[in-house]
């Protein structure tokens, strides 16, 4: 136990200080970077907990996938630093006093009084073919199957939401729409304009009754 | 025989209302024919009931349940009895004197049907008064006579005196009714009943009850009830100090003065105090009371008669001094003499209206009796009708207004309460005051010098309407019979009522419906006891002071108006002091409108200013308003629009939460 | 020894770290995001630890939900920071008040 007690607190120290760097540092890029690692530090907290399946898809689908978009977004948006900066240092009372009252009230509850290590007991080991995966597969396919669904269906309505807002028009389509050519009207396309005439013209009446007589 | 009871009101309401809703459609004839139809059947009818009270049939009971309210009931009742019968009679031939005068008086104004459809109404209203078994009818009754002589003082619409007379009467009249009502209250409060039979049986049995109306002292009940049922009494009968606006009220024509302020409503009062009697015996301070109210109702008033110029003025201070009378007899327990004035009051003061009337059609509207004169010659029935009523008014022997007047001076001298004393001195004064502007008002009219082709006094000052009076070369003419007959019709019962009615009015006519405290209030007693015969009576006149007052009122009169006319304007000029607070009316009515309508209308103005306009529309309409305006001002703090601000909300709502779960 | 409450402190911290950053950060966009992930992490630990400790898959699979509802979001919370940033050319928050009351 002593070994992993070590492991534990670099692990805890690692994560926190990648916290506070997230928070504080001044370009948003650093602060994804830390973020990443802050993620990481965490799933292998999670293998101690022996959360194997779980410690993996941390790193896969929030690092990989999650943390690679809020990288992108960093890096495509040309942001004003100083602006978003100003102001920054005024919130630091009020904050660590909120931050350190919650930090407080939750340790009094969730700390060694209650949930000590005299109190709760550590665990049995697992017997040996035990694989975490599996017990988490048999749970979700069976127990949990109806909220798994719903999962799917909450990530298929985020593909379709994150599409619909940022979708642009294609500059070079032809496509026309035929209820908008059925509900054009007069007003859209003509316009009267009143010209005043620039001369008089004279009825020229001898010519035509000429022309009748001779037929 | 029940049937009959409701007939009586009924027909002059049924009248009234047909008149009144289709008068203009049907020809103007119809008008007075049928409601002299209604009124003349509703006094052979009064007359039938007459004769059979007088065979000793009386009724008392409920002809319709008008609300049931928890354990009280109001029913309308008739309660006819010898008091009721004899009310009946009065009103109903006076009111058929004046419907059949009216035709005459009224002939070529355009409201003429609408005249005929409220005197009828008023007969209507009159009649239930006087026919009623409990408080509730009877309060009707009062409120709709009221509301009639508004109508009718302010018949002609059009002229700003006649308005502000109506108003002021209906304003002086509500203050004696808002006495009147808290007596009625008390009564039910007490008693529990508004039954005139019930609440009389149980007021025996409960004569010295108290009550304590500020807390810590004790008053008694009866004399609470009383002074309150007499206040109510004040107002209609315009005693002081609510008699402000009977001489207003003579700014309604004629007919209506001789009906409502001269024989009938202003009597209501007299009527429902000889109609409590059982009530009022057992007080005795509220029989002081009364005697003092009316004795200086008597004599102030006929003070102020003397200065009148206006013909009708001069009647109406009379009336109110009459009125004084007949309260100083209720005073003194004496009920049925109070109610045997009223009778005889009724036909010659109606009789002196309408001749006054007639000798205002004859002088074609002027009203002035300064601009009168000699007019014995011109119109002699008017002119004898009036020297018959005004003979009867100062008590002249054998006239029915001696009898009934020196009864009550009979009645005060005997009796013994306090403020007697007074009264008797009163009365006595009054007398001579009464004879003096009577026959002042006499000569100047009828005789002396004919002075309508002078120079008319105040000549602007009817500017409204058509009083112009007559021109230097028209002299006026008797009235058409629909006039005379009317007055000849009064004069007989003026003259011959008080000889033939005195025995059984002292006697036992009366019966059951008056009753007197015979050991606590003897004055009834002695003067019965007193009493010898009509005729005696008459002759024994002639030794008292009374007479001899009557007659050196009459022999001034005739001084100062015929003989030396310069003697009453050297005696203006020397004591002009007097004569402006006689005009003044003793300053009652500027006393009136300075502190309580112009105090009304101060306070109303205030009320307007700090609580209508600052309190309810500033302060708690718009500042409702304001106050929502201010309150969203801060709240929209809220809403800033910035992510972080709500960011920070629901971190705080967090550590809020947090902090509630650790607690629990 | 490292009990259960070790890790459960652990997840406070982060938790914490994440609040003061968004304090700090209340203006850039992105942070805030980035911040609301490390909010995500330190529940997912409690999870797994509770998991652990307790015996029960449950909170694993809890996680793995966390998890892919996270990634949804982040992926549409993107996609708007985009499309704002296209129409404003800033992403500055205070800039973006039009729903100011």
């Amino acid at each position: 136990m002593i070994f992993q007690d070590y492991v534990f607190y670099a692990l805890a120290v690692i994560l926190l200080f990648a916290g506070l760097r997230v928070i504080t540092t001044r370009n948003p890029v650093h602060a994804a970077l830390f973020l990443v690692l802050a993620f990481f530090t965490a799933a292998g907290i999670w293998l101690l907990l022996e959360a194997e399946f779980l410690a993996i898809t941390l790193v896969l689908v929030y690092v990989g996938a999650v943390m690679v978009l809020f990288l992108f977004v960093v890096m495509m948006l040309d942001i004003n630093i100083e602006r978003v900066r100003q102001g920054f240092w005024e919130a630091i009372v009020p904050g660590t006093i909120v931050g350190g009252l919650i930090c407080a009230e939750m340790i009094m509850i969730l700390g060694v009084k209650h949930f000590g290590p005299d109190q709760i007991a550590a665990p049995a080991p697992k017997p040996a073919d035990y694989s975490n995966t599996a017990e988490l597969g048999r749970q979700i396919y069976t127990d949990y199957l109806l909220p798994f669904e719903l999962a799917s269906v909450v990530l298929l309505v985020a593909i379709v939401a994150a599409i619909a807002l940022t979708l642009r028009q294609r500059k070079d389509s032809k496509y026309i729409s035929p209820s908008d050519q059925i509900n054009i009207r007069r007003e859209d396309r003509i316009r009267m304009v009143n010209l005043r005439s620039e001369g008089e013209t004279q009825p020229r009446a001898e010519e035509t009754l000429e022309k009748r007589e001779e037929i | 025989m029940q049937k009959i009871y409701l007939l009586i009101p009924l027909l002059p309401l049924f009248a009234a209302a047909v008149v009144g809703l289709f008068g203009r459609k049907l020809p103007l004839a119809s008008a007075h024919w049928i409601t002299i139809a209604g009124v003349a059947a509703a006094f052979g009818l009064s007359a039938y009931v007459f004769a059979d009270v007088l065979q000793g049939n009386t009724f008392n009971g409920p002809v319709y349940t008008w609300l049931v309210s928890g354990d009280t009931t109001f029913h309308v009742g008739f309660l006819i009895d010898q008091l009721t019968a004899i009310m009946m009679v009065v009103v109903t031939f006076v009111s058929l004197m004046v419907h059949v005068y009216t035709i005459g008086y009224m002939a070529e104004d355009p409201g003429y049907s609408r005249f005929f459809s409220y005197i009828s109404l008023f007969t209507f209203s009159m009649l239930m008064l006087v026919m009623s078994n409990n408080f509730m009818q009877l309060f009707f009754g009062w409120e709709a006579v009221g509301l009639v002589s508004y109508l009718l003082i302010g018949f002609w619409y059009t002229r700003p005196t006649a308005i502000y007379a109506n108003l002021k009467a209906f304003l002086v009249n509500r203050v004696g009714d808002f006495g009147f009502l808290l007596g009625i209250g008390l009564v039910l409060f007490s008693m529990g009943s508004l039954d005139y039979m019930t609440v009389f049986a149980k007021a025996t049995q409960m004569p010295d009850a108290q009550i304590s109306l500020i807390p810590g002292t004790q008053w008694s009940l009866m004399t609470v009830i009383c002074i309150l049922l007499f206040i109510g009494a004040m107002g209609k009968s315009a005693q002081v100090p609510l008699h402000v606006w009977l001489p207003d009220s003579m700014e309604g024509p004629t007919p209506i003065s001789a009906l409502i302020h001269a024989a009938t409503m202003v009597t209501a009062g007299i009527f429902m105090v000889a109609r409590m009697s059982p009530l009022y015996e057992l007080s005795t301070t509220a029989l002081s009371f009364v005697m003092i109210i009316g004795a200086i109702t008597a004599l102030f008033m006929g003070f102020l008669g003397i200065i009148q110029n206006d013909i009708k003025r001069v009647v109406a201070y009379s009336t109110l001094s009459q009125l004084g009378y007949m309260t100083v007899a209720l005073g003194a327990s004496a009920y049925s003499i109070a109610v045997f004035h009223l009778m005889t009051h009724a036909f010659f003061k109606a009789l002196l209206f309408l001749a006054a009337g007639s000798v205002i059609i004859g002088m074609h509207h002027d009203q002035d009796i300064r601009n009168m004169g000699g007019l014995r010659k011109y119109m002699p029935i008017t002119w004898i009708t009036s020297l018959i009523g005004s003979l009867a008014l100062i008590g002249t022997p054998l006239f029915s207004g001696f009898y009934s007047k020196d009864m009550i001076i009979e009645a005060v001298k005997f009796s013994d309460i306090p403020g007697s004393g007074f009264a008797y001195f009163s009365v006595l004064a009054g007398v001579f005051v009464t004879a003096f502007y009577s026959f002042r008002m006499y000569f100047l009219v009828f005789h002396g010098k004919e002075r309508w082709m002078q120079e008319k006094h105040d000549p602007h000052a009817h500017d409204e309407d058509h009083h112009h009076g007559l021109g230097p070369n028209d002299n006026p003419h008797e009235s058409p019979w629909v006039v005379t007959v009317p007055l000849i019709a009064l004069a007989i019962p003026s003259v011959v009522i008080g000889y033939i009615a005195i025995g059984p009015m002292l006697g036992d006519y009366f019966g059951t419906s008056i009753w007197v405290n015979d050991e606590a209030h003897p004055a009834m007693q002695e003067l019965t006891s007193h009493f010898h015969g009509a005729f005696a009576m008459a002759l024994h006149a002639f030794v008292t002071p009374v007479f001899w007052l009557a007659a050196a009122g009459v022999t001034l009169a005739w001084f100062f108006y015929i003989k030396r006319p310069d003697i009453p304007a050297s005696i203006k000029a020397q004591l002009p002091w007097l004569y402006r607070v006689l005009e003044n009316k003793y300053g009652f009515d500027d006393f009136y409108a300075k502190y309580f309508a112009c105090g009304s209308r101060v306070i109303g103005n205030q009320l307007w200013r700090w609580g209508d306009v600052r309190i309810i529309d500033d302060f708690l309409v718009n500042g409702t308003a304001r106050l929502v305006g201010r309150i969203s001002g801060v709240i929209r703090h809220l809403q800033s629009g910035l992510i972080y601000h709500y960011a920070f909300a629901m971190i705080i709502g967090v550590l809020v939460l947090l902090t509630f779960f650790m607690k629990t | 020894m490292v009990g259960l409450s070790h890790y459960l402190i652990l997840a406070s911290l982060l938790f914490a770290i994440s609040v003061l950053g968004i304090f700090l950060n209340r203006k850039n966009v992105i942070i805030l995001l980035m911040a609301i992930e490390l909010m995500l992490l330190a529940v997912n630990l409690n999870f797994i630890a509770f998991s652990h400790y307790l015996g029960d898959t449950a909170g694993q699979i809890f996680v793995f939900f966390i998890l892919t509802v996270a990634a949804a979001e982040s992926a549409i919370g993107l996609a708007i920071l985009v499309l704002v940033f296209r129409s404003m050319q800033t992403i500055n928050v205070d800039d973006l008040d039009n729903l100011k009351g």
